[in-house]
């Protein structure tokens, strides 16, 4: 995508009278000024200087969106056929900016206080004594561990992904079958899979995967027992929903692969395993780099299964932060804790996802 | 036919032929194993939701032959033939959940695909400059929403509602919902837009229509099957969403998914209604699974090939 200059050159030539102008500005810098003051009254009210018998933030709400609109409309009014290009992105981003960046900047506020929802003394400020009790909080590390060990089983998902991606592109026969089959366990809800695999089919005295381990010589079948065992079993279970996802990316990008270059491989006599890595494997490499990393966004968002299965246990072994945070909230409603936790979260995703592109650039990147 | 075969494979042709057909055997037994594996919890969960408590603990599989098929599960959610006619409260409850689960996502999809196409149209078109901002940066300003984890959301989102009267309510998870999938819609439709080519308007342009006469009447129907697809997709997205449902909402507005996650806490678990429950949960996705298969692929490999 090329990034300068319009791709649509459109000659426009637009005559704009000075009253529609006027009237332009006029209405923006009006509705602003309107929005401002229902705000303004509305802060006097909460801080008890003034009585306007409010009962929530709704007119600021409302007064807000009438001045988005205003905002929209006004840009046709003064800009004529260039505002009406803006028009374009323009409602996308005020509704992205007041939907994030007004709750982050919110967010910020909220994470330097001690906030309990169910207490009734409200926020007070407390400085850095979040900080303080995150840094001697060694759950949250250790579901900051736990999210660097979910991140790392990516590259198992990776490979079984590959596998079936290239069984797919085989020539087979019941092609639309099998790719409607893999591709179920994405469509389903993960709180109705975690029901069903972990609570109903991983049931250690007659769930069927623990009659399968029984067996297959495993004593004891429990899944949710060992640390280290819940840990795989929320992977697996994360896994089974996921891989259809690389799946498809990865299939995507085999189909684009030239036949030719499989054809001229075969004539210089690699074949099977040698054409793969030398051929298939180089070629698929920026495309397996975009499904890893989106793979790896998603999965830091990891929550539902851990909530719905485990809630953490045993011991905070399967926690990830999120499930952490909600717990933390649900527990002890402590919203200004839970908020600084998210906010630490949030810088460590953007330093680390930042590092991650840079050195995938760097590998997939052609090589001269 | 009795006469005597002339012609024979050479060894070295059989050897291949062997060789292909392990290959065969292998690539086919990794398909039909995988597809178990994803077929079996969906076989199970059905199978177990017309079970009666001994058939399950006895891990019974195959109805009629193990077990009689029971309507036992799907009773007790009021959904089965002899309850249908009967007032249920837990119908009510759970089609109360349908509904309210399915005007969400509809209506949030519909609300990302919009905006969403909008800005991608936007993008690939103009060159904008918005303050400091280009055209690129604005992209990666809509893409790195992907990146924000919904818990940095969550808990300002529920202070801020709680201000704004707008907790369990449905406006604000559906707000909520088209943001998380806004970007996922604007990555898809970008790619699909930069596939058409500009003469396409250019010559509408030429013909006396506006830009917006040319996005909606020749633009827009050309990239219909990348917003079906989008539209799937966030569809599938938003209905199964459990994290901002679980905060946000409490009586009024919850979805499918907290009412079935509400449902494992309890004890003495009823296997048979909390089958019927997930599947009934999941039933609408596969429907959409199957028929419309082709639209997410395909709005899932977008940009996966450049």
């Amino acid at each position: 995508m090329s990034s300068s200059g319009d791709l649509l050159h459109v000659v426009t030539n637009d005559s704009i009278s000075a009253s529609r102008k006027t009237f332009g500005r006029v209405m923006i810098w009006g509705s602003g000024a309107l929005m401002l003051l229902v705000a303004a009254a509305q802060l006097l009210h909460m801080t008890g200087s003034a009585e306007f018998g409010f009962e929530n933030w709704r007119p600021t709400l409302y007064t807000y969106i009438t001045w988005a609109i205003c905002l929209c409309w006004g840009q046709v009014l003064l800009h004529g056929e260039h505002g009406k290009r803006t028009l374009f992105v323009l409602p996308a981003a005020l509704f992205v900016i007041s939907l994030t960046v007004f709750p982050l900047l919110f967010g910020l506020i909220i994470a330097f206080s001690d906030w309990n929802l169910s207490s009734p003394d409200g926020r007070s400020f407390n400085g850095l004594e979040n900080v303080r009790q995150m840094w001697a909080d060694p759950f949250y590390w250790n579901a900051m561990l736990n999210m660097v060990w979910y991140v790392l089983a990516i590259l198992v998902e990776y490979a079984i992904a590959f596998a079936l991606a290239l069984a797919l592109n085989a020539e087979i026969r019941a092609r639309k079958f099998f790719r409607v089959a893999f591709l179920l366990p994405l469509m389903l809800s993960p709180v109705a899979v975690s029901w069903m695999i972990g609570k109903s089919m991983l049931e250690p005295r007659f769930g069927p995967i623990a009659s399968l381990g029984r067996a297959l010589g495993w004593d004891d079948p429990s899944f949710f027992g060992s640390p280290w065992i819940a840990k795989a079993t929320i992977m697996v279970m994360d896994a089974w929903t996921f891989i259809p996802f690389m799946m498809i990316m990865i299939l995507a990008g085999l189909q684009a692969i030239p036949k030719e270059l499989h054809e001229a491989a075969k004539v210089d006599g690699a074949n099977g395993w040698r054409a793969f890595w030398e051929v298939t494997f180089p070629m698929m490499l920026p495309v397996s780099i975009t499904a890893i990393l989106i793979r790896i966004i998603f999965k830091l968002k990891l929550a539902d299964i851990v909530i719905a299965v485990t809630s953490g246990g045993p011991g905070g072994a399967t926690d990830t932060v999120t499930s952490f945070i909600f717990r933390e909230y649900r527990d002890r409603s402590n919203v200004g804790y839970g908020t600084l936790l998210a906010m630490v979260y949030l810088v460590v995703i953007v330093i680390a996802m930042t590092l991650l592109m840079k050195f995938a650039e760097r590998i997939s990147r052609p090589r001269t | 036919m009795t006469q005597t075969q002339i012609f024979h494979d050479s060894p070295a042709d059989r050897a291949h032929r062997v060789k292909w057909f392990s290959g065969r055997l292998a690539v086919y037994t990794l398909l039909i194993l995988w597809a178990i594996i994803c077929l079996f919890p969906i076989y199970w969960t059905l199978t177990t939701s017309f079970k009666m408590a001994p058939d399950v603990m006895k891990g019974n599989m195959v109805p009629w032959v193990d077990f009689t098929p029971k309507w036992l599960g799907w009773k007790s959610l009021g959904l089965s033939p002899d309850t249908w006619g009967a007032e249920s409260t837990v119908r009510a409850e759970f089609l109360k959940r349908f509904a309210n689960s399915a005007i969400i996502a509809v209506t949030s999809s519909v609300l990302a695909v919009a905006l969403g196409s909008l800005a991608a149209y936007g993008l690939s078109r103009f060159s904008y400059k918005f303050a400091w901002m280009r055209n690129s940066d604005i992209s990666f300003f809509f893409l790195s929403q992907l990146i924000l984890p919904p818990v940095v959301l969550a808990l300002p989102m529920l202070v801020l509602y709680k201000e704004l009267a707008l907790l369990d309510t449905r406006i604000g998870l559906i707000l909520l919902y088209t943001l998380s999938v806004l970007p996922i819609v604007i990555w898809i439709m970008r790619d699909q837009f930069s596939s058409i080519p500009t003469e396409l308007e250019e010559a509408a342009l030429v013909d006396g229509l506006s830009i917006w006469g040319a996005f909606v009447t020749i633009i827009l129907p050309i990239a219909l099957p990348g917003m079906v697809a989008a539209f799937i997709l966030s569809l599938v997205l938003t209905w199964n969403e459990y994290f901002f449902a679980a905060l946000l909402t409490s009586t009024h507005s919850n979805t499918l998914p907290v009412m079935v996650a509400s449902q494992t806490g309890s004890q003495g678990i009823s296997w048979w209604s909390m089958a019927a429950l997930a599947w009934a949960a999941i039933f609408p996705l596969i429907i959409i699974g199957v028929v419309l298969e082709r639209y997410i692929i395909k709005g899932m490999a977008a940009g996966a090939v450049k």
